[in-house]
């Protein structure tokens, strides 16, 4: 399954390779790893998505809390959570053909950010799902994909909501941060 | 002045160089030993070592370097330290931090380091030895300024000893050596130590666990390491004790629970005694304490202990489910867990499932070697049924890696805790004879012996010289069976007896010694034994003696890699299921 972690590092050298070389050592691969500040003064945030067994998640986290420069781990996999995604996507372009990736852009509200004779650059933000579906619909058109360049994945848990909130912002009700918190640790020892 | 008293008083705030603001740290810390071998990254370190109450012991390889800090560690519990110059020196250390790193050492290594002005320039022996050690570290720094100095040690200091310890590596660049900054020993005070925020251990966690070891039947307590790093061999006792429960231990646990207790059963896994894998296999509970389901324990997980649920009490939240799926995790510090679990636990009588275990030993458990008739062959296991006999059971026992190192743990009973110094998780050859004198220097009024086999010995037999020039008593068995015996062991067992690159022919071991100064002599049947034994231990000085043991022998039982705990294969020619007394 895939896992996604959000752990907030130290911010000095070397740090996003002893991240990456557990990862490795674990034998696992890693699907995105952004990186970025964060709202605490010398640590840095990474959203880190992984492919691993179900069981994996609790090693994982485990070791990752074992790295002396990782301050906090926390194991978002299966958690209300909002997850975006960047793409910059240059095609090819002309005078003929260019109307039509507007109107793409448009309808899949990303935006045109560069315009060469030859080219043109979309910038779009959005859960994977919705990058791929835009890639997809260019590469259906005439308008050949150049480059794609993708941020991977961010994420930041939600807020505490009522199932009520949940429901009028039309997502289904999970459990609460403080339940899954309460009764993750403990079960994830129980034999599966 | 070689080691005097140091001129700097840590209360008073002094400009030093980084080189004596090393020293002066580690002293500090209660550094009164390290184990090294200088070059030019880290010569003003060496330079400015007279200056401080320290002693340095030059050995003859940095491998050794490393492993005597590991044993200077397990033998007193303290962190040893190692040095080193860059390059070489420093990739000379890897195997050592590995083996310590594996076996939860704590041990600092110091690496000097090409001038930060030339670091990634591929100067003259730089290499990035916090790069390759990353793996094999619990943590590693690298120090390019003077003012860092003092707070990556003492940070190295405080994560080498907490929680799970392991090796920490400091690699100083030569300018931070050579330039100043201000002394401030409490300044350099790291951070609280914070503990592993996945530690858990509820109450409700302790009462299930409670609940689970008063219903249980046939429980069995395994005993690791951790219960050494964790001091908690007195609580491990109660439990044992107030429960009626037997023990088994695993290799690096030898010693943390009395031998001769009645309530233990002796060495579990791929060597281990068959009543204590069959009594794991039969158990309804295990009582896992400061161990890690290691494979060579293990056997299979799918098919170990079926019948049993599992408590697992450990500090390391990542060895939890890691290869066996457990009940109840009770995580955290052996000692304080115990602590609050044996209030819960009001006594119990287990002596049916202790007659059982017992029955189980038929006559597997005549052992008595002693008393067998001397065919005039030389067996290692005689050899250190005597020594253990002859010792007392008294010596620090420092075993390299091979047949010697099981028959040693199967024949050599400890009672002490630090007894034993030996590589388990990494099997490191050649780890005996510095990890030996590492434990020497530790504890320098304890009797220690070094049993080696022939092969490893070799591995860093150059470290004879580094005993002779320091001058210490140190006894050394080698068991010489002209074989990489493990190795030739599982050549007969599972290819066909083709002894590929196994025989090994070897210098005359006492000469060698001869050639150091040290005293030696062979033994080549038991007879000779015990007087070449009592004339090593009575003399004053290093001695080697030279067992020329019987060549193809083999370590019974054993579990072959991959297969089930009750799956052993015993000795052959026998009834399989029934170890005879001339089994030994
Ligand atoms: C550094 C290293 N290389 C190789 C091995 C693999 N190995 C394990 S036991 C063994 C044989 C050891 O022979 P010896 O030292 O003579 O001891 P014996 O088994 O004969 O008692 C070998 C080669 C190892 N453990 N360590
Ligand atoms: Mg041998």
């Amino acid at each position: 399954m895939l896992h996604t972690f959000v752990a907030y590092v130290e911010d000095k050298p070397g740090v996003l390779t002893r991240v990456a070389s557990l990862f490795r050592r674990l034998n696992i691969n890693i699907i995105s790893l952004t990186v970025g500040r964060s709202e605490r003064t010398g640590y840095s945030r990474m959203t880190i998505v992984a492919e691993a067994s179900d069981q994996a998640g609790h090693r994982i986290r485990a070791s990752l809390y074992k790295l002396e420069d990782v301050a906090e781990v926390d194991d978002i996999s299966g958690i209300s959570a909002v997850t975006r995604e960047l793409a910059l996507i240059k095609v090819a372009a002309n005078a003929e053909n260019r109307s039509g990736v507007f109107e793409l852009a448009e309808v899949f509200r990303a935006r045109i950010v560069d315009l060469a004779p030859e080219s043109m650059m979309i910038e779009i933000t959005g859960v994977e799902s919705k990058i791929e579906g835009l890639i997809q619909v260019l590469n259906e058109r005439e308008n050949r994909v150049l480059e794609v360049c993708r941020s991977g994945k961010m994420t930041m848990r939600r807020g505490h909501h009522t199932s009520r909130v949940l429901r009028a912002m039309g997502v289904s009700a999970e459990p609460s941060p403080s339940d899954r918190e309460s009764n993750e640790s403990p079960s994830s020892e129980e034999p599966e | 002045m070689t080691h005097g008293q140091s001129e700097f008083d840590p209360e008073v705030l002094t400009r030093l160089t980084g080189a004596e603001l090393l020293w002066a740290t580690l002293v500090g810390e209660g550094v009164t030993e390290v184990f090294g071998y200088p070059g030019g990254a880290i010569l003003p370190a060496y330079d400015a070592l007279r200056k401080f109450p320290i002693r340095h012991i030059l050995v003859r390889h940095e491998q050794g370097a490393a492993h005597m800090a590991d044993g200077y560690a397990r033998a007193s519990g303290k962190v040893g330290v190692a040095i080193a110059t860059s390059g070489p020196g420093a990739t000379n250390l890897v195997t050592g931090i590995a083996t310590a790193m594996m076996d939860s050492i704590p041990i600092v290594c110091i690496t000097g380091q090409v001038s930060s002005k030339v670091l990634g320039t591929d100067a003259f022996q730089e290499i990035d030895i916090t790069g390759i050690t990353l793996p094999v570290t619990k943590h590693n720094f690298l120090v390019s300024r003077a003012e860092e100095i003092a707070p990556a040690i003492r940070a190295a200091f405080q994560i080498a000893q907490s929680g799970r310890p392991g090796p920490v590596l400091v690699d100083i660049t030569k300018d931070a050596q050579q330039a100043t900054a201000i002394f401030d020993f409490a300044g350099a005070k790291p951070r609280a130590y914070a503990p592993h925020p996945m530690l858990h251990c509820t109450d409700q966690k302790l009462h299930q666990a409670a609940e689970l070891i008063r219903k249980a039947e046939r429980p069995v307590i395994l005993a690791g390491h951790g219960i050494l790093q964790a001091r908690a061999g007195e609580q491990v006792r109660n439990l044992a004790e107030r429960m009626q429960i037997p023990i088994g231990m695993t290799l690096l646990g030898l010693g943390a629970f009395p031998a001769s207790h009645p309530l233990n059963m002796g060495m579990m896994g791929m060597h281990g005694e068959s009543w204590v894998n069959q009594a794991i296999q039969e158990a309804d509970l295990l009582i896992a304490c400061g161990m890690r389901f290691d494979d060579r324990v293990i056997g299979t997980p799918a098919t170990y202990a079926t019948k049993a649920k599992k408590i697992h009490i450990e500090i390391d939240p990542a060895e939890i489910n890691k290869n066996i799926a457990v009940d109840v995790a009770l995580v955290g510090d052996l000692r304080e867990v115990l602590e609050q679990l044996l209030p819960l636990l009001p006594g119990r009588d287990g002596s049916a499932w202790l007659r059982l275990i017992e029955a189980s030993k038929g006559t597997a458990a005549v052992r008595d070697i002693r008393n067998l008739p001397d065919s005039g062959h030389l067996y290692a296991a005689h050899v250190m049924h005597d020594l253990w006999r002859i010792t007392e059971g008294r010596a620090i026992v420092a075993t390299d890696v091979g047949q010697h190192q099981m028959w040693e743990a199967q024949y050599y009973h400890h009672d002490f805790p630090r007894t034993l110094i030996t590589s388990g998780g990494l099997g490191t050859m050649g780890f005996a004879l510095p990890a030996g004198i590492g434990a020497k220097f530790a504890c320098p009024d304890r009797e220690v012996w070094v049993i080696a086999g022939d092969g490893g010995f070799q591995m860093t037999a150059s470290e004879l010289a580094t005993i002779a020039q320091e001058k210490l008593k140190i006894n050394i068995a080698v068991i010489n069976n002209g074989y990489l015996g493990m190795v030739r062991q599982w050549q007969e067992f599972f290819y066909e007896r083709n002894y590929q690159s196994t025989p090994l022919v070897s210098p005359d071991f006492v000469k060698l010694a001869d050639a150091h100064g040290i005293r030696g002599a062979a033994v080549r049947t038991r007879a000779e034994l015990e007087n070449v034994v009592n004339e090593a231990r009575a003399h004053d000085g290093p001695f080697l003696i030279n067992f020329m043991v019987e060549q193809e022998d083999s370590v019974y039982p054993m579990i072959p890699a991959g297969r089930a705990l009750h799956e052993m294969i015993r000795r052959p020619d026998q009834n399989p299921l029934i170890e005879t007394p001339q089994d030994s």
